[in-house]
């Protein structure tokens, strides 16, 4: 019995964990049908974000959703959070079995 | 000792911090040990509350959030007007001193403690009070020049916040249970607290190791901004207790809740109400100065202030 993949993006966020509640709020709008948050921790331009308190802790958001929608997304979060956040998302191709979920 | 003991774990975590040890509280413990604070504060003030009636307590209280007001206005003309910052950065740190430190306010409770003084338990309701209002002329004074802002959005991460919920959620609980009935669990709130605080610090003092880089980039005007402000505004904490007729250590304790500025509540908010304020300077400020600052400095000399200037207005 063959398994049936199909393609899809995973969309994933790195951001400020205080942007954690606009963000998803965001996702559902734009056609996102459900996301996955971890606690993240790192280091880049903004400096060493170690969780050490609330105030210094990543989240990693990823979305599985269709090409459209992560465009969609992705120009919102240019729009709302570039200028002001720590922030990073990248686009990849991903296959997954049923995709009327994403 | 002329300082509250406990303060030393707070150097301790410093040090720490300085050396970059490996030593880390982990962020399920810090958030527990601030839940159990919150909560234990609140229950303190709920006790006391029930001593005294509620109503007589009105009057006051529009004083003292009034007169706090003062704070966050004085603090955003010297930092936009003299000290030529941002007005994003100079609305967010008014913000951050406008508003209280739950921690300051709880060393400064064991600071009194072990000398014996007593004050009014009720003051956990002006710690409640005086925490959210400086928030949104924050985001008023920062919006003046036009800009818009999710007011919905940050009146419900300022009121559903779980430091409103836990120190209000604790006033109510101590204060319909009353000391008797909260008695069976005074092992844990009252006769741990000390010790819980003692973590609490030895974490802050982490925190603020790790933020010391950014005070490099504060600059020198933020840094004396940042120990003249609480020395002022604690001062204006001891002209108002008197004018309300708090005791010596109801003076004390009112100092260092206007000269104490937040470093949760606030930063959380003014991250999404002022987006575009520099996070940094803000905390910093409260945190990288003026929090050590109130602690091994701040809260003797308000008590001294206080003392000073008892009934003398």
């Amino acid at each position: 019995m063959g398994v049936q993949l199909s393609p899809r993006k995973l969309l994933t966020i790195i951001c400020e964990a205080s942007l954690e509640e606009a963000i998803a709020a965001d996702l559902l709008q734009s056609g996102g049908h459900g996301y996955t948050i971890t606690d993240a921790r790192g280091s880049g331009t903004h400096g060493r974000r170690d969780a050490i308190w609330p105030a210094s802790a990543n989240i990693r958001i990823e979305i599985l959703c269709a090409e459209e929608a992560a465009l969609d997304i992705l120009a919102r979060l240019q729009e709302s959070y570039y200028a002001n956040f720590g922030m990073v998302s990248f686009l990849s191709d991903v296959l997954v079995l049923r995709p009327e979920k994403f | 000792m002329p300082f509250e003991p406990v303060i030393l774990f707070f150097i301790l975590g410093l040090l720490a911090g300085i050396i970059r040890s490996d030593l880390k509280i982990p962020g399920v413990l810090y958030e527990s040990i601030s839940i159990f604070l919150l909560l234990a504060i609140g229950l303190k003030g709920g006790i006391e509350l029930a001593k005294v009636p509620v109503a007589s307590l009105a009057g006051p209280a529009l004083i003292v959030v009034l007169v706090a007001a003062i704070i966050p206005f004085l603090a955003f003309a010297v930092l936009h007007n003299v000290g030529r910052l941002a007005r994003a950065d100079a609305a967010s740190i008014a913000a951050h001193y406008g508003s209280v430190s739950v921690v300051t306010f709880a060393v400064a409770a064991s600071y009194l403690l072990r000398l014996d003084e007593s004050y009014e338990g009720y003051m956990v309701v002006f710690l409640v009070l005086l925490e959210f209002p400086a928030l949104v002329l924050g985001v008023i004074l920062a919006r003046r020049a036009g800009g818009d802002t999710r007011w919905g959005h940050l009146l419900h991460e300022v009121f559903s916040g779980k430091s409103i919920v836990l120190l209000v959620g604790g006033l109510l609980i101590g204060w319909i249970a009353g000391a008797d009935g909260i008695k069976p669990l005074d092992l844990l709130f009252m006769d741990l607290f000390k010790g819980m605080l003692a973590f609490f610090l030895l974490e802050m003092g982490l925190v603020v190791a790790s933020r010391l880089a950014d005070l490099r980039r504060a600059g020198f005007f933020l840094i004396g901004f940042a120990v003249l402000m609480p020395v002022f505004a604690g001062g204006l904490g001891v002209v108002t207790a008197n004018v309300i007729g708090l005791s010596v250590g109801g003076a004390a304790m009112l100092a260092t809740l206007y000269a104490s500025a937040s470093y949760i509540a606030a930063p959380a908010a003014m991250r999404i109400a002022i987006p575009e304020a520099n996070p940094a300077l803000s905390i910093g400020a409260a945190l990288g100065i003026t929090f050590p600052f109130n602690l091994v400095i701040g809260i003797p000399l308000y008590y001294w202030m206080a003392v000073s200037f008892e009934g003398a207005f």
